[in-house]
């Protein structure tokens, strides 16, 4: 019935989310009266190791290997699943990042396992049967998926629920992977582009966003002033990428990307249904438009009805004002 | 040079999802349906990848008759042939094993995908495949290239991205930027109809998940709306009421 959580950093640094899935699993584990094992693979400092115990991991189990020092899913997902077995592991937890979509199908094929991403909330345990909330129809709905294989694969989304510290004493161990294939290797990374080094918005807490009206790409400072003073990440509605205002990989919504954020800002964006589908599951919803009749109403928590080019410099400033209190 | 690209026939984007009075399954009477809008940039990568002759593509998709009309579209915007796999899609285990089970014996240098159906985006085909069939695989993809019998791949990750080079046969999951989404003309129209559109039975999947219900959101309450002349009290109310900053 054991309990393992794979953990992923960023050269060497711990992402927010995997602080998520330790308290995710380790709820998970408190349930079961079981232990939580964590996973760490690749160059990462003994002090930054130990941080993972005031989560509640009781077990850090870490693989460094020349071979493994950058992610390849394939390299990755066969020390997992290798880790998995040897453990008799039950329940394997990782976050729904990129990489981990990347790795999570190929270590569920790998144990015979069932798999469910986009979870959002804990599991109901019942015997050797798992359900688990999930999103599905970009957010249009929520689906319960109901795993029943031996091993239970859960793919976990960004801010599912908050880190929270727990500590243990815990017991670092330096793993040597089993017999590296080289068939995993194929694939090499050319370079690494690090866009921003600010809060990535598939994790952010807090988003502002904009849409077509802020008419050019040369008025979004307004929209980055505010974010930086609430410490939020930035994105944009599809018209916006598509013009080539912003990166694509700023786009919400039914094609671009889901988030569920505490707090989402809307400046400037009409609220389309493809646009809602990629937002609704935020906590709360900011609208900021000059239409009153925008359809975005209707679905936020908050709104004024006013030109953002007057009103968000003003709430900048009303937000530096409030953070310096 | 051979593509397969894999299809998914999902309820078009502006689509009201309701579900069945004891909420196990989604009503899908009055839906109109399309092709998973990532897999058209797929497709579109894909035919632009062959143009001049260097090779074929084909369209692939596990549905039952009712997705054939999908097919049909995606020939006309340029696909060479088409291959429907007749089973219910329950979920992406069963896709990826149906899909595993038509490409093992063939010689196929580069299978697309979406980064992800619209209905479950459970971002899962791709990399199921990719292990079911011991190839590399990128979940999601934000451009690809090939060069000779490699391929130069810049995979998204959080605040940036990851420039990978990869030798063929690889699977790959498109996103946006990959291609723009091409629009069939009346020329592909009318050949589409006399293309080949071949039928194969599904194998048995061991079933290790399933759907048990569904849940619609809960509907927010009414707006609060704010004066523009106050903007301070949007802050006091994030922070005293909603307690989000
Ligand atoms: C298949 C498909 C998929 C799609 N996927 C997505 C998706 O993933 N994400 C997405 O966002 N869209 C998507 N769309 C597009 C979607 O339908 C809308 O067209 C789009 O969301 C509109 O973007 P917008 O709100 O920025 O622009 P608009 O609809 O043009 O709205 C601009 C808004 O700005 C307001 N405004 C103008 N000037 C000001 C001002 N000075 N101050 C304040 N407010 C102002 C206007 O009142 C208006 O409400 C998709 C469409 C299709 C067909
Ligand atoms: N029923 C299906 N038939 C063929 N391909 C599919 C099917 N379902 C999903 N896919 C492919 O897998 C991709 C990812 O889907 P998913 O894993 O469901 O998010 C889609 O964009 C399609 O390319």
């Amino acid at each position: 019935m054991s309990v393992l959580v794979f953990v992923e950093h960023t050269e060497g640094q711990f992402k927010k989310s995997a602080y998520e899935v330790v308290s995710y699993a380790k709820a998970i584990a408190k349930h079961l009266h079981q232990p939580l094992t964590a996973l760490a693979i690749g160059n990462i400092t003994t002090e930054e190791l130990q941080r993972l115990g005031r989560y509640g991991a009781s077990k850090i189990l870490h693989v460094n290997h020349h071979k493994l020092a950058s992610f390849i899913n394939q390299g990755y997902a066969s020390v997992i699943a290798h880790t998995v077995r040897e453990e008799g592991v039950e329940f394997m937890v990782l976050s729904n990042s990129f990489s981990g979509k990347d790795l999570a199908p190929r270590l569920a094929a790998k144990l015979q396992a069932g798999l469910a991403s986009n979870v959002v909330a804990l599991p109901e345990i019942d015997g050797d049967q798992l359900t688990v909330k999930t999103t599905a129809f970009s957010g249009k709905a929520f689906a319960y998926i109901t795993l029943h294989s031996p091993v239970k694969v859960l793919a976990v989304n960004a801010n599912t629920i908050e880190s929270k510290e727990d500590p243990t004493t815990t017991n670092i161990v330096a793993l040597e992977p089993a017999a590296i294939d080289m068939a995993d290797f194929k694939a090499m990374i050319k370079e690494l582009i690090q866009t921003t080094d600010k809060v990535a918005l598939p994790e952010a807490e807090i988003v502002v966003s904009g849409g077509r009206g802020l008419k050019g790409p040369e008025n979004w400072n307004i929209i980055e002033d505010l974010a930086e003073a609430l410490g939020a990440a930035v994105a944009c509605s599809k018209p916006v990428s598509d013009a080539g205002w912003r990166p694509h990989s700023e786009h919400v919504g039914q094609t671009g990307i889901t988030i569920s954020p505490k707090l989402y800002f809307a400046v400037g964006i009409s609220g389309a249904i493809q646009h809602l589908a990629g937002v609704s599951s935020s906590k709360v919803i900011v609208v900021i438009n000059k239409d009153p009749e925008a359809p975005f109403f209707k679905v936020a928590d908050y709104g004024i009805v006013g030109d953002a080019f007057e009103l968000v410099p003003k709430l900048t400033a009303a937000v530096k004002a409030y953070k310096n209190k | 040079m051979r593509i397969l690209v894999c299809i998914s026939h999902v309820p078009d984007t502006t689509s009201k999802i309701t579900f069945s009075e004891d909420k196990t399954t989604f009503n899908t009477t009055g839906l109109q349906y399309i092709i998973n809008p990532y897999d058209e940039i797929a497709l579109s990568k894909a035919l632009a990848l062959v143009e001049g002759g260097k090779g074929t593509v084909t369209v692939i998709t596990v549905g039952e008759p009712v997705t054939e009309p999908t097919l049909r579209k995606a020939l006309a915007i340029g696909a060479d042939d088409a291959i429907r796999i007749n089973a219910y899609p329950q979920d992406a285990w069963f896709v990826a094993n149906q899909l595993t089970a038509y490409v093992q014996d063939k010689e196929i240098d580069l299978i697309l995908t979406g980064r992800e159906s619209i209905d479950y985006n459970s971002a899962q085909v791709a990399s199921y495949l990719g292990e079911l069939l011991h190839l590399p695989s990128v979940a999601i993809a934000k451009k690809v290239e090939l060069q000779g019998n490699r391929a130069t791949v810049e995979r998204e990750i959080e605040g940036g991205k990851e420039v990978m080079d990869i030798p063929l046969p690889l699977v790959i999951g498109t996103a946006e930027g990959v291609a723009e989404a091409r629009i069939p003309n009346m020329r592909g129209i009318m050949s589409a109809r006399t293309k080949p559109l071949t039928v194969i039975e599904p194998i048995e999947v061991p079933q290790l998940g399933r759907i048990t219900y569904y849940e619609a959101p809960v509907p927010r309450g009414s707006v609060k709306l704010i004066d523009a002349s106050e903007p301070e009290k949007l802050v006091e109310l994030l922070h005293q009421e909603a307690r989000v900053i």
